[in-house]
């Protein structure tokens, strides 16, 4: 009992860092006392935030490494801003479509996220690794050649050509105009959106993890022998856990893509994956407050970085190593834990600590 | 209640298994002793479901149990503990525990209580994280956790293995009193001479194939068995 009164204790921490968050960021937003481009990038924070929270359900809680999380993003991105246009007459209200869209996102992308796992997830291995990196690199390569537009008669798809083969009719709209992506798009994604997905994120994520799956899932990852010898579905609960990283990284997709005015599919590459990985490595495997703390002060410091021009990635270098050495010095992390004392919140205590 | 009948295993060109077929009765204690790389675990593996015969048929409790899930298999009542103390190393010895009770609905209060009777260290040990456990003290662990499913069968692969003599003579008390106490026993073990001493009926693998099979005492007394496997 003691223990789950715990975890329940950190998960509230959890919950009630993001919302305090929302609440200090608003104030100051009002009062005009936050940059425009600081300001701009709240919801891209929200967006990644969810992608390194749903990638440590894979990589810290389920223990496969996944090099193409940004392909489930990209997924989500692509079908949400689809869904979300070609919604536009059928439902005017936009915070209602925003979240019919990120739902459609997410369901996509969950599909993309099964259809890989159902093969891969069988094999003992590294295998996901390099599937989920090839995943990354064929969907940024599918939408680029893909061709979608809308009209009276519904949706029309076309592969490998260009836009005029969509035989729009007259009132028809090219939504997806292969490398050019998708232009035009209206901006309905705010920060209090961005805020509730992440809220939901958590919910889901946390849930998870201190249910009897979740402690199965942990238990796979520990030892799979182990695991299969007490009757646990190994395959099932990697597939659930999988589906639901990949499907939540699909939400924030919409979630980002609905932030600007034009998206095109090479936004989502393997650079974008291993920047995510970094925000969960960094925040610590299996810690989820870490992975939002990581994700949001590792996508507001470029932005700070501005004024250093030309070496603004070299110093982002220089940080993310000295930070990486930090949090793996022993020393620090000692004094780190006695100043934080109990409340570091932390969703698996199990973890192993260090690589 | 186990009747394994003419089973065929490969990894992929390699033919492990050659046709084997053994059989365990209701209360019965039987081992299967054999050469490193004879096959034992393969055969381990079969019965649960890790590994899948190419023919012939496993039945346990009337059920053909070939083409179930390993998870299905441990809820019907057969545990199999795999071979080199696979604990949960980030777990205490309470969650090890609970984690064997996995397939289990409802109260497990009981079985719990009856493992800590059976196994006092692991009580002592409760909390203490099963990474840190001296190598008995794990052995005794994937044993009880094991003993958490509540198995009608139980199947363990080299429970001595790396134990100084007095913890493997202590391991061979418990599986003998685990099985007065109704749970039946198929024993995979390298210690012949011990294992030998306590089962009802033995089955000897040699290469893939069960060479020899006979009560404990018979092949004990056999001059071929114990110079190939009793050291003279
Ligand atoms: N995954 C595998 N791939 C290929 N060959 C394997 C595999 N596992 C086992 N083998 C081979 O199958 C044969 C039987 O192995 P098995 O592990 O069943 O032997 P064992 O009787 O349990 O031996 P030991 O007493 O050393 O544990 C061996 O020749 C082994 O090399
Ligand atoms: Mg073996």
């Amino acid at each position: 009992m003691k223990r789950i009164s715990k975890t329940a204790h950190s998960n509230l921490y959890t919950y009630g860092f993001v919302i305090i968050a929302y609440a200090v960021l608003m104030l100051i937003t009002a009062t005009g006392g936050i940059s425009s481009s600081l300001k701009g990038q709240l919801v891209p924070i929200c967006a990644y935030v969810v992608m390194a929270v749903s990638l440590n359900l894979t990589v810290g809680v389920l223990g496969e490494l996944s090099l193409g999380h940004a392909g489930f993003m990209s997924v989500g991105a692509f079908t949400g801003v689809v869904a979300c246009i070609s919604l536009e007459a059928l439902i005017p209200l936009a915070p209602l479509r925003m979240a019919i869209s990120m739902v459609i996102g997410a369901l996509c992308a969950g599909m993309a996220g099964a259809l890989i796992g159902i093969p891969v997830l069988r094999l003992r291995g590294d295998y996901l690794a390099i599937v989920t990196l090839a995943f990354g690199e064929i969907i940024k390569n599918i939408i680029n050649c893909l061709y979608v537009g809308t009209d009276s008669r519904g949706l029309h798809i076309s592969f490998l050509t260009n836009s005029d083969a969509l035989n729009l009719g007259e009132d028809g709209r090219v939504i997806i105009d292969g490398p050019m992506g998708i232009s035009g798009i209206t901006k309905i994604s705010t920060f209090t959106t961005g805020i509730i997905l992440i809220l939901v994120t958590l919910f889901i994520v946390l849930n998870l993890v201190n249910s009897r799956s979740g402690r199965a899932i942990m238990a796979l990852r520990d030892n799979r022998i182990a695991a299969e010898s007490v009757g646990i579905p190994v395959t099932k609960y990697k597939m659930m856990a999988f589906v639901i990283s990949a499907a939540l990284a699909g939400a924030a997709g919409t979630l980002y893509a609905m932030n600007y005015s034009t998206i095109i599919a090479t936004k989502f590459n393997f650079n974008t994956s291993i920047l995510i990985l970094v925000f969960v490595v960094l925040g610590g495997l299996g810690n989820v407050l870490g992975s939002i703390i990581a994700a949001a002060v590792l996508t507001v410091i470029p932005e700070l970085l501005r004024e250093f021009d030309d070496y603004r990635m070299l110093v982002y270098a220089i940080v993310l190593i000295l930070v990486m050495i930090a949090t793996n010095n022993a020393v620090f992390k000692s004094m780190l834990r006695r100043v934080l004392g109990k409340i570091r919140p932390s969703i698996t205590k199990d973890v192993k600590e260090g690589p | 209640m186990l009747k394994v009948d003419n089973i065929n295993v490969y990894y992929g060109a390699i033919h492990a298994i050659k046709g084997v077929s053994l059989e365990v009765n209701e209360g019965e204690i039987v081992t299967l002793i054999g050469a490193n790389g004879a096959g034992k675990s393969t055969v381990l593996k079969t019965i649960s479901g890790l590994l899948r015969s190419k023919t012939g048929e496993i039945i346990f409790l009337d059920e053909n149990i070939c083409s179930l899930a390993s998870h299905k298999i441990v809820e019907r009542g057969l545990a199999q503990v795999p071979e080199g103390r696979r604990v949960f190393l980030q777990m205490t010895v309470q969650e090890n525990l609970e984690m064997g009770a996995y397939t289990r609905r409802g109260n497990i209060k009981g079985t719990m209580e009856k493992v800590y009777a059976q196994f006092p260290r692991l009580l002592e040990r409760r909390k203490q994280v099963a990474g840190t456990l001296s190598g008995g003290e794990q052995q005794m662990l994937v044993m009880g956790r094991a003993l958490m499913s509540h198995p009608k069968l139980l199947m363990l692969d080299e429970p001595s293995m790396g134990l100084a003599p007095i913890l493997v003579e202590q391991i061979f008390a418990i599986i003998q009193t685990l099985n007065k106490e109704g749970t039946s026993i198929l024993l995979v073990e390298q210690n012949a001479q011990m294992a030998l001493s306590i089962a009802d009926r033995a089955y000897v693998l040699e290469t893939g194939s069960i060479a020899v099979s006979g009560t404990g005492r018979e092949l004990i007394e056999s001059d071929n068995i114990r110079k190939a496997y009793l050291g003279g």
